[in-house]
């Protein structure tokens, strides 16, 4: 890994990690017959925040669907609290899956439920309490996320910024130990973003929730990561702490950083053949 | 194309068929485990959703169900009385009105009007809550969307289909009588007493026993269409057409093969 050569001493030491909540190895996955990820590997400790960092295409997205066991490894294991996904039963999904909380990128709120209804959801499903107290804890979490007073809104009638909130306060509702965020920041203006940044912050003070954060925004990850992973063309660049990821000599990591675009370089006979490949009579 | 494309092209729509018809039979028998065991594992299928689905699919489809089924019966009397002058056997238009709206066009109208307005209207909710991501985040909260979204749908229009094919039946027989009543000069009374007379409780029965048959096949292929939804708005376009079109051919062909077997 390239962050252990530029470790700094203000970044959590990978020595002193603590016990491992997400560890991937040799992940490999594609789609029919493109690959989409090779090799990954990811190590998340405990109440640590994890920002899993690349620009469109880059397999981030991909991999955050095999963490949530949404898709089956092609090759290589994902293990979240120390279990193999690939070995568990739907009975063991099913309890693993109840110390999860995942907010979507677009908020996935169900579109026919009021946001308190929405909130309380996993609550009606998975435990027994009465109607107040559901109604009251999704209350308590609409409050942690500042949304108090908006309880009997449609989503419909939120705004993207509000739509995460509430998202973020149903993936919370069950107090997980692990909390997924799917591009917390996109479509946002940069201050309802720099506000959502805070709220993840506060949540990991507050709750120790260990935290991994999907995102292509630079500044966001910035601001909120303990640790940073760069994904590019399916491949993990750099992994470890943020000044690690940000003094990285790898090319295309400082290329990411700074916004640069990628050259491309062509071979002129593979360009020609490309152009004409899949033509008759050439 | 050439001969090999075509073959390929035959050989890859079948596999598409036979890998569809698989999921269908799949999503059927996880709905069945979710209805029969999920309460015994604290995931039941909740009433309230089914309430919600017998309502959509059933009672608001109730005034559409006997629009059609009435002018249904008005049809089949006027072309009946028409086609039976020739014989001189126009009274014989009772028997032949109730045997076949009973055995037949009461559940295949009540059948295509559920597969029009619930089938597509099933298959775009689905289908969109998969594109919004929503189908996902019920499988991250450990709550599948088999038990909570195809279970109550299904055994919704499994029960409902029936009560309309009955509504169907009752409706398309009034229409039949109305007209027969005015143009036979006999009082309605006299019309449904010959039709009873003549109809045994297997007839309706065949008609019933259709629309189970006919119910979930609605259900699942607007349910598995729903769930195959991808690339965006046209993808759910295409879906909801797809559903409809494909339940009302599966509705056609099931028909003939049960009306062979059920009524020679």
């Amino acid at each position: 890994m390239t962050g252990a050569r530029t470790e700094r001493a203000d970044a959590v030491p990978a020595a002193a990690a603590p016990p491992a909540v997400v560890r991937v190895r040799g992940l490999d996955a594609s789609y029919d017959e493109r690959r989409v990820l090779e090799g990954v590997d990811l190590d998340v400790g405990e109440g640590e925040i994890m920002v899993v960092m690349g620009g469109s295409g880059s397999g981030k997205s991909t991999l955050l669907r095999h963490l949530l066991a949404l898709n089956r490894p092609a090759r290589g294991s994902v293990e979240i609290f120390g279990r193999d996904l690939a070995g568990l039963s739907g009975r063991e999904l099913y309890a693993l899956r109840r110390r999860m909380g995942v907010a979507f990128q677009g908020g996935a709120l169900f579109n026919s439920l009021t946001v308190e209804d929405n909130v309380a959801f996993p609550l009606r499903e998975h435990t027994r309490l009465d109607d107040n107290t559901v109604r009251i804890m999704a209350r308590m979490k609409l409050e942690v996320v500042g949304l108090a007073g908006f309880e009997k809104l449609m989503p419909a009638q939120l705004s993207g910024g509000m739509i995460k909130r509430a998202a973020l306060a149903r993936a919370i509702i069950m107090d997980p130990a692990l909390l997924f965020f799917d591009e917390p920041s996109a479509g946002l203006d940069p201050v309802v973003s720099a506000g959502l940044d805070e709220l993840i912050l506060r949540l990991r003070d507050t709750m120790g929730v260990t935290v991994i954060v999907v995102t292509h925004e630079l500044d966001s990850a910035f601001r909120i990561a303990d640790r940073i992973t760069v994904l590019d063309q399916g491949r993990v660049l750099v992994s470890g702490a943020k000044e690690a990821v940000r003094n990285s000599s790898h090319p295309r990591v400082q290329n990411l950083l700074h916004r640069r675009i990628e050259e491309v370089r062509v071979n002129a006979d593979e360009y020609l053949r490309r152009l004409t490949d899949d033509l008759a009579g050439l | 194309m050439s001969a090999v494309g075509f073959i390929e092209a035959a050989g890859r729509r079948t596999l598409g068929g036979v890998a569809e018809a698989g999921y269908l039979f799949m999503l059927f028998a996880e709905s069945l485990y979710w209805l029969l065991v999920g309460p015994f594992i604290r995931q039941p299928v909740r009433l309230p959703n089914l309430f919600a689905e017998m309502m959509r699919i059933g009672a608001l489809a109730v005034p559409i169900v006997f629009l059609l089924s009435f002018a249904n019966g008005v049809i089949m009397a006027i072309q009946g009385i028409a086609t039976l002058k020739e014989f001189d056997a126009e009274s014989q238009v009772v028997p032949g009105i109730a045997y076949s709206v009973t055995r037949e066009f009461g559940v295949l109208i009540a059948a295509i009007v559920v597969a029009g307005r619930s089938g597509s209207a099933v298959a775009a909710r689905i289908g969109s809550m998969q594109l919004s991501q929503e189908i996902d985040a019920l499988r991250v909260m450990g709550v599948e969307p088999v038990r909570y979204l195809v279970a109550p749908i299904l055994l919704a229009t499994l029960t409902m289909l029936p009560v309309l094919t009955i509504l169907a039946d009752a409706a398309a027989m009034l229409g039949g009588g109305l007209y027969s009543s005015f143009v036979l000069h006999i009082s309605l009374t006299t019309f449904f007493e010959r039709a009873f007379e003549v109809l045994v409780p297997y007839d309706v029965v065949q008609g019933l026993i259709k629309s189970v048959v006919f119910g979930g096949l609605i259900a699942l292929i607007a349910c598995s269409n729903g769930f195959s939804v991808v690339g965006g708005a046209e993808g759910l376009g295409r879906a909801t057409t797809r559903s409809v079109v494909l339940s009302i051919a599966a509705i056609v062909v099931a028909d003939m093969i049960f009306t062979y077997f059920l009524t020679r």
